[in-house]
């Protein structure tokens, strides 16, 4: 196919960005609103189409652009497989649903804040898509730009505080990416990670370049100690940008692991395994007790969301195919379920300006449809059977008990944890007793928040009673995934025997 | 047919609950309909295995497939399932249509309707499974249920509580049954029920290191499982969330907290017996946790004074009495008692939600009494259901409960003749509380004084049905089908859907233990009634002696108060002590804030450096001049 439709992909949401930039002000600004959501449903259909069309049995890269840039050192190289296909699709699903829920919520410059979310749309695509070092990385960091204004610009009373406490956090990890990506290229000669993955680096410079790799990802993760900045991100951005913070910007890290730091580095990534083990085990028991404790709703979900994130990079490395296949799900899973979480605090944030868990309760009196919705997700959260929560861990939980069961137990706990801080939440949210007088004059949600939270909703029950659409488009790519590891991981073996 | 049983509730859950606005009363009218159909197609599905044998495995589709890590949504019909199928079904239909009454004035009635249903589905569900991973669906399902069901009344701050500890604890149980799960997976390479079950003989003598112990591969995941059943089932240890559960909505304590969601770890123990039989040291820790169970929950049930946590204690009793039944190894026997226990536990939990219903809502038996005349029919199905229970000569309990403490004595073990005791000894201890409680509600004086005696009230034929068709249950049950299920020939009927390594034989039993359990059991009525009716003040003389026993009873062995002590607040500690000094204390003063505020000092001090003054720059040139000559001459 000659028809570029990765960069169609790519850039359409920036193309409609520039014509809202450029469309006149109005009134309403309902111009802005009808263009973002177009583009961004096509930009959705469009990404469906390549799922479609994607040929889920060859684990090569598929619909490959290849274009010079930079003197033919660097290209711009795009290209997908079964893995950044999903997150392609949950990226373009997620958008629109974010550009819906701005429609009531954002007050003050919805034009800009549109504008800010279709680029950062651009660039989270383009870090599924890209089979370059140094477009990832440009993509990757890019992303930082919209997403510290929306946090900076519209965020809450501290915004300006955690705006930029996320832009240094991140920052400071991808340092240290750039300058492996720097020492990667001086070793083989390019930057196209296909082509890398076929040189294979030195065995004594990966566990450097790991730990560099390692540094960005973790932070994005986010992974316990780094976390920090993301409950406080969550609580002080508008609720468009919580919902994409956690349902996709979270999960680049992951994809990071899986199409970098262990096709890359196998040795080093097999070297630092238990270090990974550990911190996620601290991510999911730690963040598991501190979410038990929060007060503000916003920041319970930031926490869980830092514990979930766990069970991805515990399943990712276990490098068994159910570790790794439930570690995807479990992103697919977690970005749907977080983002409908977010939305939900949106909701009732929308109608009383308080993300206090105390000047809630009795929800259920007044709301009953948007109790409802809150309590699936809730359970959905905490792993229920039936949902995609509950697979996702699952199938990590197997995948890591093959490598080591005290550290499957250990994770096992954290569901235990799981059911705690959700169900507590719940009761205080949504039953017990009316406290706050003002819930009285609540309306139910209408009819574009009950659109928005029930599409997530029957997503997450639809795939969690029949999964094999997301897990079939992973398997032959997570088998060749694998199966390289594997191979390089005996090659090397071969080389220091003899 | 079959798919037709199990998703007949869950049609009739969506449909009704989606439907509420259609007609009056449209939710619960196609909700009942549903799972009465449901009922009557597992009474002809257990009748053409009964008959044919009719059985087979029907997948629907599959659910998951990572590798070789495949499970499938299927339908397992076979004797074991066919008979759940029919007590689930039956009981959950008699439920349904007693709720129409019980609920009457409830506002939310579609709601509850529709979970009642919801809990059916995930309860068929849980015993069609033919892999590990379906059952834990249903486990799990028939969780959330009985968490939405407890926590009915939304508005109670304790059902909450009680709804959100229930679920728990279970998950608990759950860790448990899941490590169950990891543990076959990874040696077996498969999670289906036929295939696990055909390796077990190659790897009963496979040994492995587990937290620096060997262990034997079979009974680790034994009792893993049944950790699992010990959170379902609430075993000892494990219990405290049953108690509790009795804030929800009386017909559910009957439906899902006596008669089938309790009895899921019996089920899963029975279920899984070709693995069980491998490893004589899980069942001997199943039989001592039965037994301890049974005598705990019996002790504490002595003192209560609510009417349903005397009941719901029992049935933690009972259910101690299916797990050493099992523990010794008469799977068949626990899964009789299983039977029969459902029809009288459901009969006992209707009739005293009758009776709640007469006082308008109150429990504590304290305040009742004297109202045999008023609620003729409600006493006689009670009293119906109390010899049931207690195992009154020919009556239901009677040929299961006795037949538990046959087999142990058959069995011949040491463990089987403490379970011989234990056994006799809790029938005892059951006979009192249950005929306690039976006259403390009927006979004697009247003792309510927020509702005037002629206020009370027989409850409506609607409430009144469901429990005349189980007293029938309670009566017969037992001796219709003691030879089949528990005879000599019980092997045709249950096929191999429950396995014997070497079964117990019926050899000759002493007469005195045939009659011992009766007798003890007759005797106590007379006993109680004297001691509770006729002269109740010999017993407060003791209790006032008695002080801290009776508190110790009373207060449940204090295990919550323990729990709360150990688990509960300590988590809830350490949570706040990692947020406050974990995150805010170490990483972010001495993370970002602390490398901020470094900078900040830093760049200040650095600009406080350039004053602007030549003299000050000379001064430090001259100094670094200075340095550099000391240097190059010391060199």
């Amino acid at each position: 196919m000659n028809f570029p439709i990765l960069s169609t992909l790519i850039f359409l949401p920036m193309v409609s960005a520039l014509f809202i930039f450029l469309s006149k002000e109005q009134k309403n600004n309902s111009s802005a609103t009808y263009i973002s959501l177009f583009s961004s449903i096509a930009t959705f259909v469009l990404s469906l189409f390549v799922w479609y069309s994607l040929d889920l049995s060859s684990p090569e890269f598929q619909f490959i652009e290849e274009k010079s840039w930079v003197n033919d050192y660097i290209k711009f190289k795009l290209g997908v497989d079964g893995i950044s296909i999903l997150f392609i699709v949950l990226t373009t699903l997620i958008t629109p649903i974010c550009i819906i829920s701005c429609i009531n919520s954002v007050k003050e410059r919805i034009k800009e804040f549109l504008i800010a979310i279709l680029i950062l749309e651009t660039f989270m695509i383009g870090v599924f898509c890209s089979l370059d070092l140094v477009i990832f990385y440009l993509f990757f960091e890019a992303g930082l730009i919209p997403m510290f204004l929306i946090i900076g610009v519209w965020g809450g009373p501290k915004r300006v505080y955690s705006a930029f406490k996320f832009f240094l956090f991140t920052l400071l990890g991808s340092v240290l990416m750039l300058v492996a990506i720097i020492v990667i290229y001086w070793l083989t000669g390019t930057t196209d990670i296909t082509q890398i993955y076929e040189i294979k680096i030195p065995k004594e410079y990966q566990n450097l370049l790991w730990l560099a790799f390692f540094s960005s990802f973790a932070v994005k993760t986010p992974m316990w100690p780094v976390h920090t900045w993301l409950p406080d991100a969550h609580v002080e951005a508008p609720t468009a940008g919580s919902v994409i913070l956690a349902a996709i910007l979270l999960k680049m890290a992951g994809y990071g692991f899986l199409r970098f730091s262990i096709p890359l580095f196998p040795v080093a990534s097999e070297f630092f395994t238990p270090l990974i083990y550990t911190l996620s085990i601290i991510a999911i028991i730690y963040t598991s007790l501190v979410a038990l404790m929060q007060e503000d709703m916003k920041k319970l979900i930031a926490y869980s969301s830092v514990a979930h994130m766990g069970y991805v990079t515990l399943g990712i490395f276990t490098f068994t195919k159910q570790g790794v296949e439930g570690s995807i799900f479990q992103m697919i899973s977690h970005g749907l379920i977080s983002a409908a979480l977010f939305l939900c605090v949106g909701v009732v944030y929308d109608r009383l300006h308080s993300r206090l868990i105390s000047s809630y309760g009795g929800l259920v009196n007044y709301l009953p449809k948007y109790s409802f919705l809150f309590v699936v997700f809730a359970l959905a959260a905490l792993g229920l059977p039936g949902t995609t929560g509950f697979l996702g861990e699952f199938l990590v939980l197997t995948g890591s008990f093959q490598k080591n069961y005290i550290v499957a137990m250990l994770a096992t706990i954290g569901v235990i944890l799981g059911a705690g801080y959700m169900l507590w939440l719940t009761k205080r949210v949504i039953f017990g007793e009316i406290t706050n007088e003002k819930i009285k004059n609540f309306k139910d949600t209408n009819k574009l928040e009950i659109f928005m939270l029930t599409t997530l909703a029957s997503l997450v029950i639809f795939f969690g009673f029949y999964p094999a659409p997301l897990i079939e488009t992973l398997d032959v790519s997570v088998n060749n995934l694998l199966m390289n590891y594997e191979q390089s991981l005996n090659n090397i073996k071969v080389v220091s025997n003899d | 047919m079959e798919y037709a049983v199990t998703f007949l509730p869950l049609f009739g859950a969506i449909i009704g609950y989606l439907g509420k606005n259609l007609t009056k009363n449209f939710s619960e009218i196609f909700t009942s309909t549903m799972v009465t159909i449901s009922a009557i197609l597992a009474l002809i599905i257990f009748w053409n295995g009964f008959n044919n044998d009719v059985y087979g495995n029907y997948k629907i589709f599959e659910w998951i497939s990572s590798g070789n890590f495949i499970a499938n949504w299927a339908i397992k019909i076979d004797p074991l399932s066919t008979l759940m199928l029919v007590v689930v079904t039956f009981i959950s239909a008699l439920v349904h249509i007693y709720s129409l009454g019980y609920m009457n004035h409830d506002p939310h009635k579609p709601r509850f309707m529709s979970y009642l249903s919801l809990f059916t589905f995930s309860m068929l569900m849980l015993v069609v499974s033919d892999n590990f991973l379906q059952l834990f669906f249903g486990w799990e399902g028939v969780g959330l249920c009985s968490y939405l069901l407890i926590g009915f009344w939304y508005k109670r701050s304790s059902a909450n509580n009680a709804a959100i500890k229930a679920f728990i604890v279970n998950r608990v149980g759950d860790f448990g049954l899941a490590i169950g799960i990891f543990l076959i997976f990874f040696y077996f390479g498969t999670i289906n029920f036929e295939e696990v079950f055909e390796l077990i003989p190659t790897f009963s003598e496979k040994k492995l290191t587990f937290f620096g112990f060997e262990a034997n591969l079979i009974t680790l995941i034994c009792l893993f499982l049944f950790i699992g059943a010990m959170g379902k089932s609430a075993q000892f240890l494990l219990h405290t969330w049953l108690p509790d559960a009795m804030e929800g909505p009386t017909p559910v304590s009957a439906l899902i907290h006596a008669a089938t969601m309790v009895t899921a770890g019996v089920f899963l123990v029975v279920r899984c017996s070709p693995m069980f039989e491998y490893s004589q040291t899980s069942l001997n820790i199943i039989t001592i946790i039965g037994m301890l169970t049974a005598i705990f929950a019996a002790s504490v049930a002595l003192v209560q004074n609510d009417i349903k946590k005397i009941v719901a204690y029992s049935t933690c009793s009972q259910l101690g009495y299916m797990f050493f039944a099992a523990g010794i190894g008469a799977y068949h026997v626990a899964m009789f008692h299983l039977f029969t226990h459902a029809f009288f536990k459901a009969l006992l939990f209707l009739g005293s939600g009758s009776v709640i219903h007469a006082f308008k809502d109150e429990q504590d038996i304290r305040n009742m009494g004297g109202v045999r005349k008023k609620l003729p029919y409600t006493y006689s199905f009670m009293l119906i259901g109390t010899l049931a229970l207690t195992g009154f000569p020919f009556l239901s309990g009677f040929y299961s409960k006795d037949a538990i403490i046959e087999f142990a004595y058959l069995s011949n073990s040491i463990l089987g003749n403490y379970a011989v005791v234990i056994g006799i000894f809790t029938a005892f201890l059951t006979s009192i509380y249950s005929w306690r409680l039976f006259f403390k509600t009927f006979h004697g004086t009247y003792n309510n004084k927020v509702v005037p005696i002629n206020a009370t009230h027989e409850s409506p034929l609607v409430m009144l049905a469901p429990l005349f068709i189980l007293s029938i249950g309670a009566i017969f049950a037992g001796f219709l089908f003691k030879e089949t299920m528990i005879g000599h020939n019980s092997i045709n009927f249950w096929q191999s859907s429950i396995f014997f390594l070497d079964e117990i034989k019926h050899e000759y039993i002493p007469l005195w233990l045939l009659i011992l359990t009766p007798i003890l059991v007759t005797i106590s009525i007379p006993i109680s009634y004297y001691y509770y009716i006729s002269n109740p003040n010999i017993l407060n003389d003791f209790k006032k002696t008695n002080l801290p026993l009776y508190n110790f009873l009373l207060n449940k062995w204090y295990i919550d108060e323990l729990y709360n002590f150990i688990i509960v607040n300590p988590l809830k500690k350490i949570g706040s002590f990692f947020w406050k000094r974990g995150d805010i204390g170490i990483i972010d003063r001495f993370g970002p804030d602390g490398i901020s505020k470094l900078v900040k000092l830093i760049s200040n001090k650095a600009g406080q450096f350039q004053t602007g003054f030549i003299y000050d720059y000379a001064f430090v040139m001259l100094i670094g001049l200075s340095i550099l000559l000391t240097y190059l001459i010391l060199k």
